[in-house]
């Protein structure tokens, strides 16, 4: 095949491979705001006083951190109607990468939250703020801004995880290739742009992240000494 | 056959297709580090964009890419070689990235030790930064090799017969609920994952000991 013919061929299949794009950012910001939420009640929970509290946390993350992202994608979807619990794929991908990005992301809060200070603790109980507010107001804003670098490294992670929604046919940018691959029989060149496109979020994402990590680092260095 | 059975019997293709993965990763994985290592541009650049494309790349699409694409090309690979080569290459991008950083985390002093006792540069690196470097990268590794394991379960989308692929078939055929089958499934991961934390540990552990000494 020519390139002036691969680059007719690509110009024919981007706009349903960013059909597909568009579904998997969907995705991907669906398991976002499900699962880093969670992801500081696990970090909080891990730390809680009531022993049944931690353990059901610890439960939760290490099954996340422990099993493969498309099991979970088919457990969700093919699984739970076994228990009369029928979702719809978006809601079943939803379900599996929010709890896999709880329990990656709750490692990542509780470092976080394990890197302020003492004394940040010590001066809000001494000033008689309430364990709540303590919290809310004074431990995980700074842990989170800590964190902030990790969870996007771990967005970044769930994005290229939205491609194994192909196996519970959501209408992802992988399913997308895959489709036009069976429709054209040029499986080959479709892939090759699929994976480009997720090439051109992940890399200038990943640079993104890792700028933030080098300037976050010096910041907070300059702050803690 | 009972289908939890069928299911473990996918048991050693999961674990090959893990241990050739890795060692073809940790074989590559050497001489790509060193390429993006290298003084010359036309080295680095090019080594430091595979191992972004291969990282960026989400593996499911690198294996229909080489199982289905590389068949238009006439390269009709097996899905198990198919998924190893994938695998593999992927691996190969991780670790060198993991090796880097084992070498970065070495002392600046200890290379320049090896230069004033006049150690060639060559063993410089092996007798010197590379068991030092090892030792640094042992636990990224690691972490990546439970990785891996995991990812070995998306060979089933190219029909490798390993775990989660006995675990689809026996959930089509109806044998159990699919709810147990793939739990099941997932849980042979888990211990795989498990075994390979705990072992990592314990070389972690000897390894401390011997630089220790």
């Amino acid at each position: 095949m020519t390139p002036a013919a691969i680059w007719t061929d690509w110009g024919e299949y981007l706009p349903t491979l960013l059909e597909g794009l568009l579904e998997s950012l969907e995705l991907c910001a669906a398991s976002l705001a499900v699962g880093l939420p969670l992801a500081l009640a696990l970090a909080l929970a891990s730390a809680a006083p009531l022993r049944i509290v931690r353990w059901g946390a610890l439960l939760l993350v290490e099954a996340g951190r422990a099993l493969p992202a498309v099991i979970l994608l088919q457990l969700a979807y093919y699984g739970l109607p076994s228990i009369e619990l029928v979702l719809t794929n978006f809601v079943a991908g939803t379900a599996a990468l929010g709890w896999i990005t709880a329990a990656y992301g709750s490692e990542i809060f509780r470092g976080g939250i394990a890197s302020v200070p003492e004394g940040q603790r010590e001066a809000a109980l001494a000033l008689g703020v309430g364990r709540f507010d303590m919290y809310r107001s004074v431990i995980v804003p700074q842990g989170t801004r800590v964190a902030l670098p990790a969870l996007l490294g771990l967005a970044i992670q769930i994005f290229q995880a939205t491609a194994l929604a192909f196996t519970i046919g959501l209408p992802e940018l992988m399913s997308a290739a895959y489709d036009l691959g069976n429709q054209t029989f040029r499986f080959l060149s479709v892939l090759t742009l699929a994976g480009l496109l997720y090439t051109a979020v992940v890399i200038p994402a990943s640079f993104i992240v890792r700028r933030l990590e080098l300037r976050m680092g010096r910041h907070l260095a300059a702050e803690l000494r | 056959m009972d289908p939890f059975l069928t299911i473990l019997s996918g048991l050693p293709t999961t674990i090959a297709l893990s241990v050739l993965a890795l060692a073809i990763g940790a074989l590559v994985g050497l001489p790509l580090m060193l390429a993006r290592r290298a003084r010359i541009l036309l080295i680095r650049v090019p080594a430091r964009t595979a191992i972004d494309i291969l990282r960026a790349v989400p593996p499911i699409v690198w294996l229909f890419i080489i199982f289905f694409g590389l068949a238009e090309t006439g390269v009709q690979l097996s899905p198990f070689v198919a998924a190893v080569v994938g695998l593999g290459a992927i691996s190969a991008g991780y670790l060198a990235e993991v090796y880097r950083g084992g070498l970065m985390a070495v002392d600046k002093g200890q290379w320049e030790a090896g230069q004033a006792l006049g150690l060639p540069t060559r063993d410089t690196y092996r007798y010197v930064l590379a068991p030092q470097a090892w030792r640094a990268a042992l636990p990224a590794a690691a972490t990546y090799a439970i990785g891996l394991i995991k990812d070995t379960a998306i060979a089933y989308t190219i029909g490798v017969n390993e775990v989660l692929f006995e675990a689809n078939h026996e959930a089509q055929l109806g044998t159990a609920s699919p709810l147990a089958i793939l739990a099941f499934a997932g849980l042979l991961y888990a211990i795989l994952s498990v075994a390979v934390g705990v072992a990592s540990r314990r070389l972690d552990r000897r390894l401390q000991l011997v630089v220790a000494r």
